[in-house]
């Protein structure tokens, strides 16, 4: 009996300590949330890591960027907002920024001036969409394809997704109609200046939901960023659409045989949101480290570890090397010449305005 | 050939009407296995493979003895498998050797019905083994998801692929990377540190309040017994979903008040918040383990307990306590394994600095489907087999030391 007790104390003891000292570890700590895997350990390796050697911060990271709005939601109405700086899509960032749950920010009075001496609000130029948004990144989705089940032809253009004659096998898709219907009107005849105005109609959806009644039975859909370069990687699918820093890991540092398929590309922003409601010192750390994250410097940084173009105007000439691979990474970006010879505009207002009632139309096409 | 001979008691069953088609039956089914891995094609695998087996029920049962048929089988078919399809194909026809070996003796010799007695109809025996084939398949479909992460978490590359340099079971193909990965990588270690700090302290809290529950339940003085005993086990019964949304209200309240009132920082109260949501979850099965055993405990133990001087607290632990233990220790790990596995109310009410092990893998799966999550995994499995041997080990001693033996 004596010996469990103590045993029964000594445990007690050491798990206590335990929590004290990790208390003590994370007393001066933030959370930045974000997306995960390749992207997140880019940021870690181009803002987290300086920030916290030059600030003695840690920085705990959170992957809940996907249901952030929800979340935020929800820790605004529990009064117990425990998140500190939030990287979200910029039409997330328009949502939470209209229903005040993100902070305002005057752009050239709390962020960095860019290295050419030109103020942040030209630096940032068009990409500024909204009041609470902080651009960090381009980046697009487009399509790769496995080089060695595509037969002799190598797909140029998206439509080949369409094309199920000559290129037989499944595809993977995301699971949403956001690009998967403008891509199936453009391949459906449809110009690129009018897929907006035909998709308002009620006959423009029914033109695109039968171009992709074609395939329906073909593909695959996703919904995590992973997905697609796992199923490429597989050979379960010989062609997919996902985020194109996904496809050049897969291609570039996996060495998987899958080449990409830049066509009709279509660009998104991706950036930083404080929430409201912080304390005034957790306001203060956050405001630091996004003036710190986004200048010139950190953000052609975040370029040596992923694909992703920066936002800063300024930063494009710094973007260098990949960090371990020592491949040159200008050639990899979205925004490329080369790459973006063939672009799709995807319209935000038109899906802010569309989004409701179309992903209702697109669950219930998929249902059918 | 056909006619019955007495082998013992048990009849040679008919070799051409009865054991080369069933052993040719089996060798099409590894054929049709074969063919479709290999892109031969299914229908040439069954056709090969069943006259296969044919022709091995043939040669065995009529040619070489018990021993040399079993090696030579495994032998013959392992190098028809090598030829085929390399390595790989090399194990599988080891195996698929040894199977069709084993079939056609069993079959042959009558062992199929040695343990059914001499009456038994050839409905009985037939069912008989129809049933040890069904229990077979259960724990085979039980078994087979979890034994298939294992290799994987050996993969070279970074994908839950079995790749071709795998698949030939070439080195090259296989790492410790993922391992290597696990116990490096601060994204894992601090969430296997906090699975390892909330687990345990949920273990403690719900095993003494479960316990206390339980044995105040279990007198039958008590009002209201049955509506008490519901809402403790509710936890186990409402959809965690719930549970978890209702919990997140609660505890996001409780945290600030504990903030603001005691002062603590953020994170300890995130711990505490974690810590009690998993008690929760986790009292309802001390309470059931707890209760089972208390129906065999005897009573007229602590009344003469009592009748000797002692004091209820020195009844409880002298008496009742090391009885009731073998419950006690089972709720403790049921309790351990919710809190360690449970993902959906660490969601909900932890933040990102309580981030558990399974918080981890879940993110892991959706955001960046790494094979270091089957490497957690294959540790976890080990883990728990571990956890649940020692503890099956000690309680058979115990009962041993005391001269109970297991039932």
């Amino acid at each position: 009996m004596k010996l469990t007790t103590t045993l029964l104390a000594s445990t007690a003891m050491t798990l206590a300590s335990s929590v004290a000292f990790a208390d003590g570890h994370m007393a001066n700590e933030m959370t930045i949330v974000s997306w995960g895997g390749a992207y997140s350990a880019s940021q870690q390796a181009a803002y987290h890591d300086p920030y916290a050697a030059n600030t003695g911060v840690t920085i705990v990271n959170d992957e809940s960027s996907a249901e952030a709005v929800a979340k935020l939601r929800a820790m605004n109405e529990a009064g117990n907002v425990t998140w500190d700086v939030v990287d979200v899509v910029a039409s997330d960032a328009i949502r939470l920024c209209d229903e005040g749950l993100a902070l305002e920010i005057d752009v050239d009075t709390q962020l960095a001036d860019g290295d050419d001496g030109s103020k942040a609000s030209d630096d940032f130029g068009d990409l500024l969409v909204s009041d609470c948004f902080i651009p960090q990144i381009v980046y697009s989705t487009t399509a790769g394809y496995r080089t060695d089940l595509v037969g002799d032809t190598a797909p140029t253009t998206i439509c080949a997704f369409f094309d199920t004659d000559m290129y037989p096998g499944k595809r993977s898709l995301e699971k949403r109609p956001i690009n998967n219907m403008e891509w199936a009107l453009l391949c459906d005849g449809v110009a690129k200046d009018d897929v907006y105005d035909v998709l308002e109609t009620e006959e423009g959806q029914a033109q695109a939901f039968a171009k992709l009644d074609t395939i329906k039975d073909d593909v695959v859909w996703w919904s995590a960023g992973a997905d697609t370069p796992q199923l490429l990687a597989d050979g379960e699918v010989v062609m997919g659409t996902t985020y194109n820093g996904r496809l050049f890991s897969l291609i570039e540092e996996q060495k998987q045989p899958v080449a990409m398929l830049w066509d009709a590309q279509v660009f998104d922003l991706d950036g930083w949101i404080i929430p409201a409601g912080l304390s005034p010192e957790r306001e203060a750390r956050a405001l630091d480290y996004i003036m710190f994250a986004t200048d010139t410097q950190r953000l052609a940084d975040q370029a040596k570890y992923i694909s992703y173009g920066p936002a800063r105007a300024s930063s494009a000439p710094l973007v260098g090397k990949h960090a371990t691979l020592g491949i040159d990474m200008a050639q990899h970006m979205p925004t490329d010449p080369a790459n973006a010879t063939n672009t799709f505009l995807y319209n935000y207002e038109w899906w802010a305005d569309y989004r409701d009632d179309l992903d209702a139309k697109f669950q219930a096409w998929l249902a059918q | 050939m056909g006619t019955a001979v007495y082998n013992g008691e048990v009849p040679t069953p008919s070799l051409t009407g009865f054991t080369l088609p069933i052993t040719a039956a089996m060798g099409a089914f590894f054929g049709l296995i074969a063919g479709q891995s290999t892109g031969l094609g299914g229908l040439l695998g069954i056709a090969a493979g069943a006259v296969v087996g044919a022709i091995v029920a043939y040669i065995l049962v009529t040619m070489v003895s018990y021993k040399t048929g079993r090696w030579g089988a495994i032998v013959a078919i392992g190098l028809i498998g090598f030829f085929v399809g390399g390595n790989l194909g090399l194990v599988v026809g080891l195996i698929a050797g040894a199977l069709l070996g084993w079939c056609a003796y069993w079959l042959h010799l009558g062992k199929y019905r040695r343990s059914l007695p001499p009456y038994a109809t050839s409905g009985q025996v037939l069912w008989h083994n129809s049933f040890k084939f069904i229990c077979g398949a259960i724990f085979f479909f039980l078994i087979a998801p979890i034994i298939t992460i294992i290799p994987l978490s050996f993969n070279a590359e970074n994908f839950f692929t079995f790749t071709p340099e795998m698949l030939a079971l070439d080195p090259a193909g296989y790492s410790l990377q993922h391992y290597r990965d696990f116990f490096t990588n601060d994204d894992w270690l601090r969430p296997m540190k906090n699975s390892l700090i909330i687990a345990p302290f949920a273990t403690i809290i719900s095993v003494s309040l479960g316990t206390l529950a339980a044995i105040g339940l279990s007198q039958s003085h008590v009002p209201f017994r049955r509506a008490i005993m519901a809402i403790l086990i509710s936890p186990m019964i409402v959809p965690l979903i719930i549970s978890a949304t209702g919990m997140f209200f609660f505890y996001s309240q409780m945290g600030l008040w504990m903030e603001n009132t005691f002062g603590i920082s953020k994170s300890l109260s995130g711990y505490i918040k974690v810590i009690l949501a998993h008690a929760a979850l986790g009292i309802p099965f001390v309470i059931i383990t707890v209760t089972a055993t208390l129906v065999g405990f005897d009573n007229s133990l602590t009344r003469a307990a009592a009748n000797m001087g002692a004091t209820p607290t020195t009844t409880f632990f002298k008496v009742q306590m090391p009885l009731i233990l073998p419950g006690v220790i089972s709720g403790a790990l049921f309790a351990f394994i919710t809190s360690f596995d449970e993902v959906v109310v660490v969601l909900f009410v932890g933040a990102a600095a309580q981030k558990t092990l399974p918080w981890q893998m879940f993110t892991g799966l959706r955001e960046q489907i790494s094979p270091t999550i089957l490497a957690v995994a294959t540790i976890l499995v080990i883990f728990s087999i571990l956890l649940l041997a020692t503890v099956e080990i000690l309680r058979r001693r115990s009962e041993r030391l005391r001269g109970m033996s297991p039932a």
